[in-house]
């Protein structure tokens, strides 16, 4: 089953090394993983997409509470959450497939960030079933390039 | 006053208590070795290889339960300790090792000796830590002995750039406390848990014990001694946790696992209830997962809660220090009943009757079994022994009968080649008024023989007990077993003369080739308390370590000597190592 983990650790060097070192060394998949800091400066916060069975996510989860700079770790997927990824999609547009974009852009409350002669940079941020579902929708042989952050995402109850 | 990061750090090492350095100097290194030369209250030992250094701190860690402490320059002098470094790491040793680092400018531009240390040593470590600011030695110091020693503990290591070491700072006020928010280890067991475990215990018909290293390490001996007189039960204990209960006990039921008794794996496989106390569900000790314990219920204590479900479910964990778990759960079985457990007796008396540890003598050939009985005799089972790794290692865990923790030092984890004679020389320097032998083979011991020099250098009279039988023995028995005898690059040829090599480090070295030259031997050896003696004993070439579990089978699928003199494995055990 798909896990969202989310991982609070100390904004140190070489703690994302750790992180990533840790799930290739014990053979863990990683779906994709996305890291920032957060509102204290000394706390990173690192969202972890991986693919597992329980035995495996308990694991996971016991593995990464054990690195030193690991403050907590929480399955989001446990509880009920949030989650979010950011799309960018640069397409090749021209008079015959503008409309048909422009209405997927719509239906799918997407923005355009960036247009040139005959390119458009589409953004879409959402769940990731949404972004993959937006993919889908447009023409495959005009999508230049893709570039997602990943999923991040929050616990919605007051304490994380 | 102004103090330079060179000082600074040898000052926060005097603070930590520490007493030894085992090290090797190098360009990155050279102020920090000014500084330690500068005083008295440090002892540095020079060995002869990094590996050494890292194995000597294990063996001097493992032996006092201070963390052994390891310095090295950067470069070939870090690669050299990772061996050491990762065999500490399977095993749970306290160590600090600090490397030196090409000065700070110069990371990343491929200079000189320069290594990613703490890239290299990442998954070999508990932590590891790259200062980059003098500001931050004595506190890195602090943290680094606090996680070493604390929790499950494990080597860290601390990558210091040379300009560190020479900038100068005013002296840093010592900081005695230490909080990390992102690391603080569980000690006290839930008592929720602790009842729940009691219950089980109490109603349990055929009970085991499955003590672990976890009770060595986190010194609950005597609480292990306690709580399993409380309640009579059958006790086995792991290769890591000899001594911890005594050997001599009849509660004790031997070593379990592949090279385990008969009476331990098949009491384990028959339980109904195992207790294991810090003990991590190895493959040495579970063999074939899929015919582990079918019918039992599992109580596991341990420090580390990622030990626990890892390779076997457990019905009921307890995450904590297992002396604070067992002393809950003394006071919790206190006045209570236990089960009649007396047929479960009869059952396991009937497996020990057996005898699987009884071994066939040959007229004129020593047998390697009798070499570590009569060392048992000779040191009235009180000395330290260390072993390398391979059958000597086996019959060491087998025939001399460990009454007290801290006595068998030995690396189970890594199976490292070479441990031996460094970690001797490591025990003996913590604990010079005990007899230390280490228990070698002729393959293993070639492995680190430079630090016979190092033995004489600094005094540390140790006893070599060299089980010669001409083969890289571990790997000849597999051979046999499943290779039908092929045996590809398992004959060591062109031996040196031991005898002389010894005495060319200035040691004493004894040739034992006839059975009765054996006991006087090791008497004249241990005799001679002041001096290194290597004692080359040509054993039986052909002797293979019994009983035994084959890759793929069960607890109660054993092999016995004399029994089944020839083992034969399933495909799938082929693929197990
Ligand atoms: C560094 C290292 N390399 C290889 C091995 C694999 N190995 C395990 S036991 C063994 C043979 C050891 O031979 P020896 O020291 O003579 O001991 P014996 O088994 O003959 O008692 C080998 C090669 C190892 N454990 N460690
Ligand atoms: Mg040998």
């Amino acid at each position: 089953m798909r896990h969202i983990i989310s991982v609070l650790l100390e904004n140190e060097a070489g703690a994302l090394s750790r992180v990533a070192g840790l799930f290739s060394a014990r053979g863990f998949n990683i779906e994709s993983l996305t890291v920032a800091a957060t509102n204290d400066e000394t706390l990173s916060r690192m969202t972890i997409v991986s693919v597992g069975d329980d035995g495996i996510i308990e694991q996971i989860v016991k593995q990464l509470e054990k690195l030193i700079d690991v403050v907590k770790v929480t399955d989001l997927t446990a509880t009920e959450h949030i989650e979010r990824e950011l799309l960018l999609v640069k397409v090749d547009v021209n008079p015959n497939t503008q409309a048909d974009i422009d209405r997927q852009i719509d239906q799918f409350s997407a923005k355009i960030v960036d247009v040139s002669e005959d390119t458009y940079l589409i953004e879409l941020a959402g769940q990731s079933k949404k972004i993959n579902d937006f993919l889908d929708a447009l023409d495959a042989s005009k999508i230049l390039e893709v570039s997602r952050t990943g999923v991040t995402g929050v616990c919605q109850r007051r304490e994380g | 006053m102004k103090l330079n990061g060179a000082k600074i750090l040898v000052q926060s090492l005097k603070n930590e208590g520490v007493d030894h350095i085992f090290g090797y100097p190098g360009g990155a290194v050279l102020h920090i070795y000014d500084a330690l030369d500068a005083q008295d209250d440090i002892k540095h030992i020079l060995v002869r290889h990094e590996q050494g250094a890292t194995h000597a701190a294990d063996g001097y860690a493992r032996t006092s339960g201070k963390p052994g402490v390891v310095l090295v320059t950067s470069g070939p002098g870090i690669t050299n300790a990772v061996t050491g470094i990762a065999t500490a790491h399977m095993d749970s040793i306290p160590m600090v090792v600090i490397s030196g680092q090409v000065p700070s400018a110069l990371i990343g531009n491929d200079a000189f000796q320069e290594v990613d240390a703490v890239g290299i040593t990442r998954s070999c470590v508990k932590h590891n830590f790259l200062i980059k600011d003098i500001n931050q030695i004595s506190s890195t110091i602090k943290k680094a002995f606090h996680i070493a020693s604390t929790g499950r503990p494990g080597p860290v290591l601390i990558d210091i750039p040379k300009d560190v070491t020479i900038t100068q700072i005013d002296e840093p006020a010592y900081v005695d406390t230490i909080d990390m928010r992102s690391y603080q280890p569980i000690v006290d067991g839930n008592p929720e848990q602790i009842t729940k475990a009691a219950e089980l215990i109490l109603s349990s018909k055929q009970p085991i014990i499955y003590a672990g290293g976890g009770c060595v390490i986190g010194n609950a001996d005597q609480e292990l001694r306690e709580f399993t007189r409380q309640l009579s039960f059958p006790i086995t204990q792991t290769l890591m946790g000899l001594g911890a209960y005594p050997a001599k006990d009849n509660l004790f039921v031997g070593m379990l696992g592949m090279h385990g008794t008969y009476e331990a794996n098949m009491a384990m496989h028959d339980s109904d209830c195992v207790i294991a106390v810090g003990a991590r569900f190895d493959d040495r000790i579970t063999a074939n997962l899929s015919k582990f314990c079918p019918t039992a219920k599992i109580i596991h204590i341990d420090i580390d809660p990622s030990s626990i479900g890892k390779n076997v479910a457990v019905d009921v964990p307890i995450v904590g220090e297992v002396k604070s778990v067992l002393k809950d759960l003394i006071q919790a079985l206190k006045g209570k009943k236990t089960a009649d457990i007396s047929s479960w007796w009869s059952q396991i008396n009937e497996w020990r009757s057996v005898d699987s540890l009884a071994y066939q003598t040959k007229e004129g050939v020593i047998k390697p079994q009798s070499v570590i009985e009569a060392l048992y005799e000779v040191t009235e089972g009180k000395a330290i022994v260390t072993s390398d790794v391979g059958q000597h290692q086996m019959w060491a865990a087998q025939y001399y009968h460990f009454d007290e923790p801290r006595r068998w030092i030995n690396s189970g984890g890594l199976g490292t080649m070479g441990f031996g004679l460094p970690a001797a020389m490591g025990a003996k320097l913590a604990e010079p008024n005990l007899d230390v032998a280490c228990v070698t083979g002729e393959g293993s011991i070639q492995m680190m023989l430079q630090e016979l020099s190092t033995m004489l250098q600094y005094n540390t009279p140790v006893k070599i007990i060299n089980l010669n039988n001409g083969y890289l023995g571990m790997v000849r028995q597999w051979q046999e077993f499943f290779y039908e005898k092929r045996y590809a690059m398992s004959y060591m040829d062109a031996l040196p003369d031991f005898v002389k090599l010894a005495e060319s480090y200035g040691h004493v070295g004894i040739k034992v080739e006839k059975e009765e030259d054996l006991k006087p031997a090791l008497i004249e050896a241990f005799k001679q308390k002041d001096r290194t003696v290597f004692l080359d004993i040509m054993t039986d070439p052909s002797e293979n370590v019994f009983p035994m579990i084959p890759s793929g089978a069960g607890h109660n699928e054993m092999l016995l000597a004399g029994r089944d003199e020839m083992a034969s494995t399933n495909d799938e055990g082929l693929n197990l190592v």
